[in-house]
């Protein structure tokens, strides 16, 4: 359990974690989701006791970092994949780390194993490839086989075959009754791995819910009409009292069924062309509740339909 | 991708996993243990104090035969390990502020951190890990210088040369745990390893500019007795008309006390 209370941060005028208040229970993977420079590596940083908080207070257990007497034992935690000395081999590596907690030495064997870096143990870290880093982060935060896991960003790097073997080990750690929370910016990403998920933007929370509710809450579902008859069929929908999105020459409409639609256009002896029901992605839902919040947004292409213009969120700041 | 997202059933679980490894209270000894790794797995440490050794034991040697048998009378036999230190506490110096500055660069502290979040205590066990392992070092190298010059020269001596193994260790050792709080401080290698050379070489230059000016004399005179030159230089002499370096090592140790001071304070509240 990771509890958050009014959690701040600031670095001078810029406030990168605003007043976030959650809990993190055990059982589930708990998703972090949020823009990049949303918050979330600041937000781990300082329930790892690294960052200290402007204000507000931040328990593992109901116990401040500093305080836990079995560090590795309590929370294992996978924040950079890079966040070790390249020229020393993955073995000495986990070696120091488990010695430090004094866990036994054949505990560095098995997560080596689990992680099945067991052949490239000597070599030195620098030599390894994006994923066999994040492999070796993962090892380190499985090594005092902690009651709390917390990965940042774990599929980055990682081919296929890795990135579906973090999906299930994540799941396992959580069936077993760890907590589990895993940051990401990919909502794809979050909607396999997440029973439960927490979306900040610029350091504010945004949503807390589980994966059911957020669906249910922010998943847009529409019916998609193309007609040769435009105009026509336009005055029939403002006298049915149905307002449509106009997006080239597809017309949108929220909140109806598709069968009204088909029935009112017949009744008018309207061609249509199409006539769909469309569900709005969970990307979709994830990119409309970050939008404002969204700090870089790219110069090129036309913006997404739902994202505000360039430049709307530092009105808001 | 849309929503055909498989929701588990809210059913009771287990609260919290309990792990099959026993859990002990983490201390002192499993830092030192951590360090020591550390220490002895990085290929800089291997460079550095192989570089130390050679310089000592090999320019020691050398000058060993070309100082004159007569000079032993009233000189231990370690004198000649004096010139191989004047370079080879470099390497100290170095070592010391590689064994913090690489964690801070590389990205180590944060993983050290987490894994030990008593910071104190992992300062603690870096600074007596390095401190052993740079002491004996030097003092292997500076006795090895001695007894080569014994064995060799032959000649007679008045002076015991088993404490200037202590001193010249203790002092060279000593500029490397200050080299260590300065990395810790200061958290960039070059930087740190820049300001260590400036407290060994400006107090030994510095003078030759400050005689010029008659209010700075006493100054000039304090940087000449005291720099780090001077003071290996004196431990080695064995002239005890000017002292055999008490006073140097002392003001050396407060230096690196209050250094140490410092790094425990900076990094108590350091976000890393």
């Amino acid at each position: 359990m990771i509890s958050l209370e009014g959690l701040t941060k600031r670095y001078g005028e810029k406030v990168a974690v605003n007043n976030l208040t959650f809990e993190v229970r055990p059982g589930i993977v708990t998703g972090f989701l949020g823009p990049n420079g949303a918050g979330k590596s600041t937000t781990m940083r300082m329930i790892l006791g690294l960052d200290h908080p402007t204000s507000g207070d931040v328990r593992i257990e109901g116990r401040h970092y500093a305080e836990l007497r079995d560090p590795l034992k309590s929370i294992g935690a996978l924040l950079d994949a890079t966040a070790n000395h390249g020229g020393r081999s993955a073995y000495h590596h986990l070696l120091c780390l488990a010695q430090s907690n004094g866990l036994p030495e054949r505990r560095v064997h098995e997560v080596l194993d689990i992680v099945g870096l067991t052949a490239v143990a000597k070599k030195k870290a620098k030599g390894f490839s994006m994923g066999m880093g994040q492999r070796l982060g993962i090892a380190a935060a499985l090594l005092g086989d902690p009651r709390i896991l917390m990965f940042d960003e774990p599929v980055n790097g990682l081919d296929p075959e890795g990135i579906h073997w973090i999906r299930t080990l994540m799941q396992r750690l959580a069936s077993e009754g760890r907590t589990v929370f895993v940051s990401s910016h990919l909502m794809s990403e979050m909607a396999l791995t997440a029973e439960h998920l927490i979306v900040i933007g610029q350091g504010r929370l945004l949503s807390d819910l589980s994966m059911a509710d957020f669906i249910r809450q922010n998943s847009r579902s529409y019916v998609r009409v193309r007609t040769p008859e435009r105009e026509r069929f336009l005055d029939v929908l403002r006298s049915a009292g149905l307002t449509a999105m106009e997006t080239g020459d597809v017309l949108e409409l929220d909140g109806v069924a598709a069968e009204q639609i088909g029935e009112l256009a017949a009744r008018h002896g309207l061609v249509l062309h199409e006539l769909s029901p469309q569900q709005a992605s969970l990307e979709e839902a994830f990119m409309r509740l970050t939008a404002e919040s969204v700090e870089y947004h790219a110069h090129s292409g036309p913006a997404a339909d739902e994202q505000a213009p360039w430049g709307a969120g530092w009105k808001k700041g | 991708m849309t929503t055909t997202q498989q929701i588990p059933d809210q059913a009771p679980r287990t609260p919290s996993y309990v792990s099959p490894i026993p859990i002990g209270r983490t201390h002192l000894g499993h830092a030192l243990a951590s360090e020591w790794t550390k220490i002895r797995s990085v290929r800089s440490t291997l460079w550095t104090l192989g570089v130390f050794l050679a310089l000592v034991v090999l320019i020691g040697c050398m000058m060993a035969g070309l100082v004159g048998a007569d000079t032993y009378l009233n000189t231990p036999y370690t004198m000649p390990a004096f010139f191989g230190l004047l370079l080879g506490q470099m390497c100290l110096v170095s070592l010391g502020v590689l064994v913090v500055s690489s964690e801070y660069g590389t990205g180590m502290i944060r993983t050290t951190f987490t894994a030990s979040p008593q910071r104190h205590r992992v300062l603690a066990a870096k600074i007596l890990v390095f401190f052993a392992v740079a002491f004996v070092t030097a003092a292997v190298a500076i006795a090895a210088v001695g007894l080569y010059a014994q064995l060799t020269v032959g000649a007679r001596t008045n002076v015991n040369w088993v404490p200037t193994v202590f001193k010249g260790a203790l002092y060279v050792s000593l500029l490397g745990v200050l080299a260590l709080a300065v990395g810790s401080m200061m958290r960039h290698s070059a930087g740190a390893i820049t300001t260590m050379l400036g407290v060994l070489l400006v107090p030994a230059i510095m003078p030759a500019f400050l005689l010029f000016n008659d209010g700075l004399v006493d100054i000039a005179q304090f940087m000449s007795d005291y720099n780090a030159i001077s003071a290996l230089s004196l431990i080695f002499e064995g002239d005890r008309s000017t002292g055999t370096g008490g006073p140097q090592i002392a003001l050396l140790a407060t230096l690196t006390v209050l250094a140490c001071a410092g790094a425990f304070a900076v990094q108590a509240n350091r976000d890393v």
